[in-house]
């Protein structure tokens, strides 16, 4: 498999695209992986990439039960950011932003990153005193951003409601110029291909369905494709981190919640940045294809159903008209919900399972997509060397017995 | 939208209804010395599980609290149980 460029698609082209070959192989498990990671989507496969690249362990097999980037990978709204409050958050999400940011060359594979700026919206006096303090705390843990008044705002996303008949007129925002959207299946295949191309086997429709402990450790899995064993296991996989920590007798403070997001029919170029307002619980940018991509708060009810309920679809949709009043009847093309782990803080958990020879990648909540790559080049990290990243080492599961918690919850911009 | 039933009121809006935790966690005897790690399992730690859930919801309106068992996946409500035992 060659290396994709203009010159492969301009050559491809003249032949009918009869060169192209399948960008990942399809292997049979082998009996014995250094490295087993639970979990196809863009963490698991993050950490195999990371793996090979920075650590040289190929012998690493990903195993799915479903296929690549069909959970939450999937289902997210693509926004890339790192504007978040505390020191350790920002840390964390600034190195996956600065892994995007060279990823599509690091890959090969276009990941369509495109930092168009991330505006919160300041709809009062009160939230601009509170869109001051972010900016400070962002600027202060050396992340980029703007303070922005109305007029600043208007220049940047004029469809935004500014007549005088606004119900709440805006009072300004905080933009972060380096965040913005990426294409998320991209981003998984891309991970995919890479990892395969170094050695890694990505093992589909295959589901863990137990461990395999010898003397307190974990030494293998117990699979739908039979029992594979394993030098240590990485669990990827979101917003069923409980059933996997149930399978292996670990606990975890989790819950699992139904975070619903909706795409409208193309619309002509009208929204070139992310827009989001704390306020009214709303979250919307513009895709290549033209369609709003729109998302909100969390269902109220802890949920494995990959499906959202009605009263979240009013308010955040609700929201969104009174952002934008030209958008009322505008209609939606299509509407789906995906699994979020949620801790008691709002941020990841990162490093031991508790049990011997599990570690663990979860917890983002609302929030995976922006971190993949940082997620799995800190999972990598832990699986390779036995020990944290610097930058992972506020995230371990310890903190919620010591109280050194990562409060997000409390400041980032929408409630988790 | 959904609708959850109250023990109390019958059938009612899910908006109503607020999820309070997860039902059978008992708080450790603060009386005694109790260990990190056993306290934070208290206050952190979740079944969470996939299937049949027994929870304990309240119903905002009347303001009491009641257990309901519902299937976390198809979102489909059991049973419900009051919290109130019979004065007599």
């Amino acid at each position: 498999m060659g290396a994709y460029s203009a010159w492969s698609v301009f050559k491809e082209g003249l032949r009918d695209g009869r060169g192209w070959r399948q960008a990942w192989r399809t292997p049979t498990p082998k009996k014995h992986y250094d490295v087993v990671i639970i979990g196809g989507g863009g963490h698991g496969l993050a950490t195999a990439y990371y793996l090979t690249k920075n650590h040289g362990i190929t012998n690493v097999a990903v195993i799915e039960k479903g296929w690549l980037g069909g959970g939450n990978t999937g289902r997210n709204t693509t926004v890339i950011r790192s504007n978040y409050f505390y020191p350790e958050s920002a840390a964390l999400y600034d190195l996956s932003v600065q892994l995007y940011e060279g990823l599509s060359k690091d890959l090969n594979y276009n990941v369509m990153f495109s930092q168009r700026g991330n505006l919160v919206l300041a709809y009062s006096e009160h939230e601009m005193e509170m869109a001051a303090r972010q900016y400070n705390a962002m600027r202060l843990n050396g992340i980029d951003a703007e303070l922005l008044g109305p007029n600043e705002v208007r220049k940047m996303a004029p469809i935004l409601d500014f007549s005088d008949t606004a119900r709440y007129p805006i009072h300004g925002g905080v933009n972060q110029p380096r965040a913005g959207t990426g294409r998320h299946d991209a981003v998984a295949w891309g991970f995919a291909r890479a990892a395969d191309q170094a050695g890694v086997d990505i093992i589909q429709n295959c589901e863990v369905q137990g461990f395999v402990m010898e003397g307190g450790r974990c030494v293998g899995v117990e699979t739908s494709k039979g029992e594979i064993g394993a030098g240590v296991v990485g669990a990827a996989v979101a917003g069923h981190s409980s059933v996997i920590a149930d399978l292996a007798g670990y606990d975890l403070p989790i819950t699992s919640y139904c975070l619903q997001a909706f795409v409208s029919e193309p619309l002509k170029p009208i929204l070139d940045t992310v827009v989001i307002s704390p306020a009214f619980g709303t979250y919307v940018s513009q895709s290549d294809k033209g369609g709003l991509v729109i998302g909100g708060g969390l269902d109220r009810v802890p949920s494995y159903a990959q499906r959202g309920n009605m009263p979240v679809q009013e308010a955040v949709l609700g929201g969104l008209v009174e952002m934008m009043p030209a958008l009322a009847k505008v209609k939606l093309l299509r509407h789906w919900g995906g699994i979020v782990d949620v801790t008691p803080d709002s941020s990841p958990i990162i490093g031991p399972s508790g049990v011997d020879g599990i570690y663990l990648n979860c917890g983002w909540g609302t929030g995976g997509f922006k971190a993949i790559p940082a997620g799995g080049y800190l999972l990598a990290h832990c699986l390779a060397t036995g020990e944290h990243h610097e930058i992972s080492k506020p995230f371990n599961r310890s903190r919620f017995e010591t109280g050194q918690l990562v409060d997000e919850s409390a400041a980032s911009g929408i409630p988790h | 939208m959904q609708r959850f039933p109250c023990p109390f009121c019958g059938p009612r809006p899910e908006t109503e209804f607020h999820f309070m935790g997860e039902a059978g966690k008992i708080r450790p005897k603060t009386t005694q010395a109790i260990s990190d790690a056993e306290w934070a399992t208290y206050l952190h730690s979740q079944r969470n599980e996939k299937g049949t859930v027994r929870e304990v919801w309240m119903h905002l309106t009347c303001g009491e609290m009641f257990i309901m068992i519902r299937d976390s996946v198809t979102m489909e409500v059991l049973g419900t149980e009051t919290l109130r035992k019979d004065a007599s």
